[in-house]
């Protein structure tokens, strides 16, 4: 469990977290999420120690991250495994011996059958037992991050934390590695915290997520709700193509959910007895539900008969 | 000819081995406090790192030639006497120490700064960092310093004649400059050229094979 209590740091007059407070859940997939400099890489940052905060509190599994307190934060790590944008893998030793470093700082002796086991175990369980032996040159983006996935995991963690990590890889390879970060949350049942600027991985594994903008928090909840009625900066920050809807009439979002069985724009024409026209749509996949948003375009005159079909049939909208 | 050349070669090889030694040794030492205390290290500390990287400068630019005379009171000190092929060591370290710092303290500060956060996220301590982190990582690098350090040794190994320490430049000022005979001249330039060639093949050798 992680508590994050109006966490406030500055990096001299600058201010990068603003009275930040999240709670993410044991066995959660979180997602932190906002444009570049936003202050989320920082915030995780905070979450294991590797950067200090003013103000605030941090608590994790019960014991608070504090810097001053070298010998209580350095046992903390230990139960914080962390992978980056960059794999930041070490390049002259190959896998096994990278996945086998967060052990020798440790003082456990990786020499031992256990010790062999359980490594091999984790480049068994990342995919990558034919590259045992390879070294990080030899391997593909979306490799290393297999191999730096081992490498968090290798002390047990109770939780990863996941620095942009899928940011430097093709669709393709992210999937990858978000199912196996899936995975790895179901089977061995640890609290994910996933920072990241693409909406795609939060769409796919997340089940709660932030959204943060110049330090502070502006938006919580599940993706889909943030997806379904955006707040104005998570909606820029979707970068929704309203600008290209009609200037006459009155253009009206709606937001349909995976229990929007009617087929409601064609009921509505007719039991309205309006004509419209449909301006943009799009189809958003959320783990396992498919919401979709749709933007039409009526005239003046039918403005309140359409708001309340729709407040009648329990369609979210929004006009624009 | 050949023979005393042969003796001034071996003579060349022990200077040039236990200075390289001593210097790594004593060099490795600055090269870790700047390292550390250098504005992206571990522990930045801008007046440590700002008053040795000046002492380090200071001994970089002495002429060694200044140095070797400079240095001869405390070169008795040590070995007990301040001529010789074992008291030209200590000059040679000596110069060669400041060099070491700042050539390891370059390689070692090329370590990927993630690769160290990466460390640091897993617990580890300083020493732990520097040791199986940046050193580790740096090998090949330290390895391509090392044979920077062993062929600027060779030439400064040269100037050992005037403290009467011998060695192959040592012959080739004496004899082949000084008494106007070519042939020594020639051999023992050809015997430098081939031992640093042979020097740096190794060093490449090396660096293709550890990195």
């Amino acid at each position: 469990m992680v508590d994050i209590l109006n966490v406030s740091k500055r990096f001299g007059d600058l201010e990068v977290l603003k009275d930040i407070t999240i709670h993410i859940a044991d066995r959660e997939i979180y997602g932190i999420i906002g444009q570049s400099g936003a202050g989320k890489s920082t915030l995780l940052r905070c979450i294991n120690g590797l950067e200090d905060y003013q103000s605030g509190e941090i608590v994790v599994n019960g014991v608070k991250v504090n810097k001053k307190d070298e010998k209580a934060l350095h046992e903390l790590q230990r139960t914080m495994g962390m992978i980056f944008q960059n794999f930041n893998l070490l390049e002259r030793l190959d896998v096994y011996d990278n996945v086998a470093l967060p052990m020798k700082f440790w003082g456990i002796d990786t020499k031992t059958p256990e010790a062999k086991e359980k490594i091999e175990g984790l480049v068994r369980m990342v995919g990558l037992e034919e590259k045992l032996h390879a070294r990080p040159r030899e391997l593909s983006g979306g490799q290393k991050q297999r191999v730096a996935i081992a490498r968090a995991l290798v002390l047990d963690p109770k939780i990863l934390l996941c620095d942009e990590a899928t940011s430097a890889l093709d669709p393709a390879i992210t999937r990858g590695i978000l199912d196996l970060l899936q995975q790895i949350n179901k089977e061995l049942g640890i609290t994910i915290i996933v920072v990241t600027h693409q909406m795609e991985v939060v769409k796919q594994i997340c089940r709660r997520v932030a959204f943060i903008k110049d330090g502070r928090v502006l938006a919580e909840g599940r993706p889909e709700e943030l997806f379904v009625k955006p707040e104005k900066d998570v909606k820029k920050f979707l970068q929704s193509d309203s600008n290209l809807l009609p200037a006459e009439g009155i253009n009206i979002q709606l937001f349909f959910t995976d229990k929007t069985d009617e087929p409601i724009i064609t009921m509505m024409a007719r039991e309205l007895n309006i004509n419209f026209s449909i301006c943009w749509g799009k189809l958003e996949d959320f783990r396992s539900s498919v919401y979709g948003s749709l933007v039409i375009n009526v005239k003046e005159e039918d403005r309140d008969n359409v708001l309340a079909y729709l407040n009648r049939v329990g369609v979210a909208w929004e006009v624009l | 000819m050949l023979d005393m050349i042969f003796a001034a070669f071996r003579e060349t090889l022990y200077m040039v081995f236990w200075s390289t030694i001593f210097s790594i040794l004593l060099g490795v030492i600055p090269a870790v406090i700047l390292t550390l205390t250098a504005p992206d290290g571990l522990k930045p500390n801008k007046a440590i790192y700002e008053a040795l990287s000046l002492v380090v400068n200071i001994f970089r630019s002495f002429p060694f030639i200044i140095l070797l005379v400079i240095l001869i009171p405390f070169t008795r000190f040590i070995v007990g006497k301040a001529i010789g092929t074992t008291a030209m060591i200590v000059p040679l370290t000596i110069s060669a120490v400041p060099y070491v710092a700042r050539l390891f303290e370059n390689s070692l500060r090329e370590t990927d700064p993630g690769v160290i956060e990466a460390a640091r996220s897993f617990g580890a301590s300083d020493a732990q960092i520097i040791t199986r982190v940046y050193f580790k990582e740096s090998v090949p690098r330290l390895v391509n310093n090392v044979i920077m350090l062993v062929i600027s040794l060779i030439g400064y190994s040269a100037m050992a004649g005037t403290v009467g320490g011998g060695g192959v430049g040592d012959v080739a000022i004496r004899y082949g400059y000084q008494r106007y005979n070519t042939s020594y001249l020639v051999v023992c330039s050809l015997i430098l050229i081939v031992f640093v060639q042979l020097v740096q093949m190794l060093g490449n050798y090396l660096y293709k094979k550890l990195s």
